[in-house]
C-alpha cells in the first residue's frame, strides 16, 4: 500500500505535465507553433541524428576492438574508455569552447603563426548544432560501448568460427554475424544515449541552440507562460516515450540473441602492424578527445584560477555533497522498501507500482522541474490564501522554492538508478537463502539484518554512489527548483560559464568530473571481473 | 508411542489447483522417513508445508504432539524448530563455515556454541575447514556444512529437500549412506524428499511413494518392492511387468506362463480378470528341458548381470535377470523357471487385492 502511494507521488510530475497536453492550446502555444516549434523539432532531430552517428561510430568500434582484437594497451583501454562518462556534456562544451573559440589558444596560435586577422580565415564554429552533436557524442558513446561490449562478450565464439570456416574474413564476419547479433544491445545503448541527448539542457543552452529543453525554459521564464511550457514538455515526453519503447523492445530482443555458453575464451584476432596502429589510434583518440584533453584543460584552468577555491567554494562543495548524499540516502531507503516489498509480495499492484517509480530516469530534468513546480506552486498558493482567509496570515512559499521541491525532483528522476541496483542485488539472493534463515529461527526482520544487508552491501554502496554522482551533475532541475541563494557546483559552473568566465568555472567543473570518476571505477571493476571469467581457459 | 511427526489428511492448494491431496502418515521418534515420487508429485510442497512455508487447505500437521499447521493456524517457520537442507544448500555466502553453523545458535552461551560447532564439524568430518567461506568448498563439502548448520540447533525434525541432486551421481549413494549414519548417531528424526529410489532405500526407514498429490503407500522399502499396494508403486519401484491373468479356482490362476497356484484373496471367483506383478528376479534361466519357452528380444549388459527382455509365443513380454557369464543372444530361444513367493495381484482399477 505504501509502495503504491510512493509510486503515485513520484509519478505525479509526469502525470501533471501529460495532463497539460490534453488542455486546449492557449495563445502562447499558438504563437510557439507558428514560430519556433518547427525549429525545436528539427534541431532536436538533427542533434539526435548526429549523436546517433557519433556514438555508434565511437562506441561500436572501440567495443569491438577491445573485446575481439589483441593490441598493446587493450586492457587499459577496456576501462579507460568509460572515463568520458565522468564528464557531463555541458562541462566538455565549456572546455572545448574555451580552447577553440576566437580568443582561445588554438585560433590565437593560428592567427599569430599565419599572420592573419579574425575574419580572414575559416575556422569551424564549435558553438553550433554540429558542435553540440560532437560534444554529446564524446560524452555519451560509453552507453553504446558498454552494452555492445557486453553483447560481444556473450557471443558464442563458435558462431564466429563457423562464419570463418565458411569462408568469411574477419571483417565480413564482423558485419555479417557479430554486429547483427549485437544489434539489440547496440540499439538499447543508443536509445539511452539519445534519451540523454533529449534531456540535455546545459550544452544546447550554452551553444544557443533552440531545442525543446531551452524552449521550455524560455517559455516559462521569458514569456511567463507555465501552461505552454508544460505543453512543450508533453511534446518532448512523446519523443522520450518513443525512445523508451525502442529500448524496451531491443532489450526483449536481446534475450533471443544469446547464442550460447561463455565457456570458450574469445578468439582475440592478433593484428598486424598497421592494424595495431589503427586500433591504438582509434581507442586513444576517443579517450583523448573525450576525457584527457578536456580534463587536462580543466585542471590547467583550475590551477591558474586557484584563488577561486576559497571558503565560499568549500561551502558550495559541502552544500552539494550534503544535498547529493542526503538525497541518495533517501533514494536508497525508498529503493530498499520497494525492492523488499516486491520480494515479499510480488503481486501485480506492487510490481507495477515499482515499475512506475522507476520510470523517471527517462524523463528530462527540465520536464520534471515543470511537473514539480506546477503542483507545488498551486499547493502553496492554496494554503496561503486559505490561511489568509482564516487567520489573516501569509504563509508564503512552503514547498516550491525550498529544498523539499528539489529533493523530490531528484527522487523522481534518480530513484530508478538505486531501484535497479537494489533489485539486481536482491535478485541474486535466492529464495532458499531466506528460507534457510527462517528455519534456523530468524524472523523476517532478522533475515534482512543478518543475511540480506550484509549480502547486499556492495549493491547498496553502488546505488548510493551512482545516485550521488548523478545528482552532483544534474543541472536543469536544480537551476529551476533550488531555493533562493542556494547553489550547487553544477549551477555555479553553469553561471560562471554563462558569464563568459570559463576559466573561473573550472574548479567547480573539475570537482564534478572527479566525483564522476568514482562510478567509472566501479563499472570498470565489474568489467574486469567479467573479463576474468571470460579469459580463464577451460 | 508418541510420534515425532504426524500428518492428518493434509491438503495443499495453489489457487484452485490441489497439489497435495489428503495425505496422512506418522513418523516415530528417531526414524528417517522419505517422500519419493516423480517430479511434480507434490513431495517438495508437502515438505515445505511441514517447514511452515506453505499453508494448508485442509487437515493438520503436528510436531511432537503439538499442532503447528491447520487451515486456521500457521506457526511461522522460525518458531517450529525444524532444520532444513536445501537442494542448492543455500549457505550464507558472506559467512564463514563456523558462522554459518552458528547462525541458528543465537542466544546460546558462547562456550556451548563453540563446543556444538566443533562437535558438528567433527561429525561431518570437516573440522579443518572451519574458517573457509562457502565458495571455497566443493559441492560435497557444502552439502555436509548445510547439514551441520541445520542440525546445530537440535531441531525437532530435519527436512532434506533433494539434498544430493546437485552432486555427482557417483557421490550420491555414498553420501546418502554417510548421512544416514550421521543422523542415526545423533538420534535425529528426519524426512528426505527425493525422486531417486536408491537414495530413499539407502537412507530411509519408512518411505512414502507419492503420485499426483496423493500418497499411495507409506511403508518399508522391502514392502514397497514386494507388496506394492497400487500398480503405480509397482511400476515406480524397481522393474517389473504386469501380466493379464484369469482366476482359475480358489487356489490358482491362469497366466500366459501357465497355471500358477498360491494364496488368492478372499472371494476371488473363477473367471475374474486381474493383473499379476512379475519382477525380473521371479524368473531364472535354466538348462533343463521342462519349463517356460521364450525368445530373447532384447538384452542390456549391466556388469554383474544381463537384463533380458523376453517374449512368449502369445506375444506377452516380460523381463528376467541372469548372471552375465551366461551369454545368450537376441533371437535365442531359452527355457525359464518361475520362482514366485507371493502372488501380487491387482484389480482393474490398479489396487492390490
Amino acid at each position: 500500500m505504501s509502495i503504491l502511494a510512493i509510486a503515485l507521488l513520484l509519478a505525479m510530475p509526469v502525470i501533471v505535465v501529460a495532463s497539460y497536453g490534453l488542455l486546449p492550446a492557449g495563445e502562447v502555444w499558438q504563437h510557439l507553433a507558428d514560430t519556433v516549434l518547427g525549429d525545436y523539432i528539427s534541431n532536436s532531430l538533427i542533434l539526435m541524428l548526429e549523436v546517433a552517428v557519433g556514438t555508434l561510430l565511437l562506441g561500436v568500434s572501440t567495443a569491438w576492438l577491445t573485446t575481439m582484437c589483441r593490441f598493446p594497451g587493450r586492457r587499459i583501454f577496456e576501462w579507460a574508455l568509460l572515463l568520458p562518462m565522468a564528464m557531463p556534456a555541458y562541462i566538455i562544451a565549456y572546455t572545448y569552447t574555451g580552447m577553440f573559440d576566437v580568443a582561445g589558444p588554438i585560433q590565437t596560435t593560428l592567427r599569430e603563426s599565419l599572420g592573419l586577422q579574425y575574419g580572414e580565415y575559416w575556422f569551424p564554429d564549435i558553438r553550433s548544432l554540429w558542435g553540440a552533436g560532437v560534444m554529446l557524442s564524446l560524452t555519451l558513446y560509453p552507453y553504446v560501448y558498454l552494452l555492445s561490449r557486453a553483447a560481444f562478450l556473450e557471443q558464442s565464439v563458435c558462431v564466429l568460427e563457423v562464419s570463418r570456416s565458411l569462408g568469411n574474413g574477419p571483417w565480413r564476419t564482423f558485419f555479417r554475424v557479430a554486429l547483427p547479433l549485437a544489434r539489440p544491445a547496440v540499439v538499447a545503448g543508443l536509445s539511452l544515449a539519445l534519451m540523454e541527448t533529449l534531456a540535455d539542457y546545459g550544452t544546447v543552452q550554452y551553444f544557443g541552440i533552440a531545442t525543446f529543453t531551452t524552449g521550455i525554459f524560455r517559455t516559462w521564464f521569458g514569456m511567463d507562460d507555465s501552461a505552454a511550457a508544460a505543453q512543450l514538455s508533453t511534446a518532448l515526453l512523446l519523443f522520450v516515450f518513443t525512445l523508451v519503447l525502442l529500448e524496451r523492445w531491443s532489450r526483449r530482443k536481446m534475450r533471443y540473441h544469446h547464442s550460447g555458453q561463455r565457456h570458450q575464451s574469445l578468439p582475440g584476432f592478433v593484428l598486424v602492424r598497421h592494424q595495431k596502429l589503427g586500433a591504438i589510434l582509434i581507442c586513444s583518440g576517443t579517450l583523448f578527445f573525450g576525457f584527457l584533453l578536456p580534463a587536462g584543460q580543466l585542471a590547467y584552468w583550475a590551477i591558474k584560477t586557484h584563488e577561486m577555491i576559497d571558503a565560499d567554494f568549500l561551502r558550495l562543495t559541502l552544500n552539494t555533497v550534503a544535498l547529493a548524499g542526503g538525497t541518495a540516502l533517501i533514494a536508497l531507503l525508498l529503493a530498499l522498501l520497494m525492492g523488499y516489498g516486491k520480494r515479499l509480495s510480488p503481486d501485480k499492484t506492487t510490481v507495477s507500482a515499482v515499475r512506475v517509480a522507476g520510470m523517471g530516469y527517462a524523463v528530462p530534468g527540465t520536464v520534471i522541474a515543470v511537473g514539480v513546480m506546477l503542483p507545488f506552486a498551486w499547493l502553496d498558493n492554496s494554503i496561503d490564501s486559505w490561511m489568509q482567509a482564516q487567520f489573516g496570515l501569509s504563509t508564503g512559499l512552503l514547498l516550491s522554492g525550498t529544498l523539499v521541491a528539489l529533493v523530490f525532483a531528484y527522487l523522481v528522476r534518480f530513484l530508478a538508478v538505486s531501484l535497479q541496483t537494489v533489485e539486481a542485488g536482491l535478485g541474486k539472493i535466492k529464495q532458499t537463502i531466506d528460507e534457510s534463515a527462517r528455519t534456523l529461527g530468524a524472523p523476517p526482520g532478522q533475515v534482512l539484518r543478518r543475511v540480506h544487508l550484509p549480502m547486499l552491501k556492495g549493491s547498496l554502496l553502488t546505488a548510493l554512489l551512482l545516485v550521488f554522482v548523478d545528482i552532483m551533475k544534474e543541472l536543469p532541475a536544480t537551476l529551476v527548483l533550488r531555493p533562493f541563494n542556494f547553489n550547487t557546483l553544477a549551477v555555479r559552473a553553469f553561471e560562471l560559464a554563462s558569464d563568459e568566465r570559463l576559466m573561473d568555472s573550472a574548479s567547480a567543473s573539475l570537482t564534478i568530473v572527479l566525483a564522476g570518476i568514482l562510478p567509472v571505477i566501479l563499472l570498470s571493476r565489474s568489467i574486469r571481473n567479467s573479463r576474468d571469467n571470460n579469459d580463464t581457459p577451460t | 508411542m508418541t510420534h515425532r511427526l504426524e500428518l492428518d489428511h493434509v491438503s495443499i492448494s495453489f489457487g484452485s489447483t490441489e497439489v497435495v491431496r489428503q495425505v496422512s502418515f506418522q513418523l516415530p521418534e528417531g526414524y528417517i522417513g522419505s517422500l519419493l515420487g516423480p517430479s511434480g508429485c507434490g513431495k517438495t510442497t508437502l515438505l515445505r508445508a511441514i517447514a511452515g512455508f506453505e499453508p494448508l487447505a485442509a487437515g493438520s500437521i503436528s510436531l511432537h504432539g503439538k499442532h503447528v499447521s491447520s487451515p486456521k493456524q500457521l506457526i511461522a517457520p522460525e518458531k517450529r524448530r525444524v532444520g532444513m537442507v536445501f537442494q542448492d544448500f543455500a549457505l550464507f555466502p558472506h559467512l564463514s563455515v563456523t558462522d554459518n553453523i552458528a547462525f541458528g545458535l543465537s542466544g546460546v552461551p558462547s562456550q556451548q556454541k563453540r563446543q556444538r560447532i566443533t562437535e558438528l564439524l567433527k561429525l561431518v568430518g570437516l573440522d579443518h575447514l572451519a574458517h573457509q567461506h562457502p565458495h571455497q568448498l566443493s559441492g560435497g563439502q557444502q552439502q555436509r556444512i548445510a547439514l551441520a548448520r541445520a542440525m546445530a540447533p537440535r531441531p525437532e525434525i530435519l527436512l532434506l529437500d533433494e539434498p544430493f541432486s546437485a552432486l555427482d551421481p557417483e557421490l550420491r549413494g555414498q553420501l546418502a549412506t554417510e548421512v544416514r549414519a550421521l543422523l542415526k548417531q545423533d538420534g535425529i528424526t528426519a524426512i528426505l524428499v527425493t525422486h531417486d529410489q536408491t537414495e530413499s532405500f539407502a537412507m530411509a526407514d519408512q518411505i512414502g511413494v507419492m503420485h499426483q498429490g496423493s500418497l499411495h503407500q507409506w511403508d518399508t522399502s522391502y514392502n514397497l518392492y514386494h507388496h506394492p499396494v497400487t500398480t503405480f508403486v509397482a511400476d515406480f519401484i524397481g522393474r517389473g511387468t504386469l501380466l493379464n491373468i484369469t482366476v482359475a479356482d480358489k487356489n490358482s490362476i491362469d497366466t500366459p506362463l501357465g497355471r500358477l497356484s498360491g494364496k488368492l484373496p478372499e472371494g476371488s471367483e473363477a473367471g475374474l480378470q486381474l493383473k499379476l506383478l512379475l519382477r525380473p528376479d521371479d524368473l531364472h534361466l535354466t538348462t533343463k528341458q521342462d519349463g517356460i519357452q521364450a525368445k530373447i528380444t532384447g538384452r542390456l549388459f549391466q556388469g554383474a548381470d544381463y537384463f533380458y527382455t523376453l517374449q512368449l509365443d502369445s506375444g506377452d513380454q516380460f523381463h528376467c535377470l541372469a548372471p552375465s557369464h551366461q551369454q545368450h543372444h537376441v533371437g535365442d530361444s531359452v527355457t525359464l523357471k518361475l520362482d514366485i513367493q507371493d502372488l501380487v495381484l491387482f484389480s482393474d482399477q490398479g489396487f492390490a487385492l
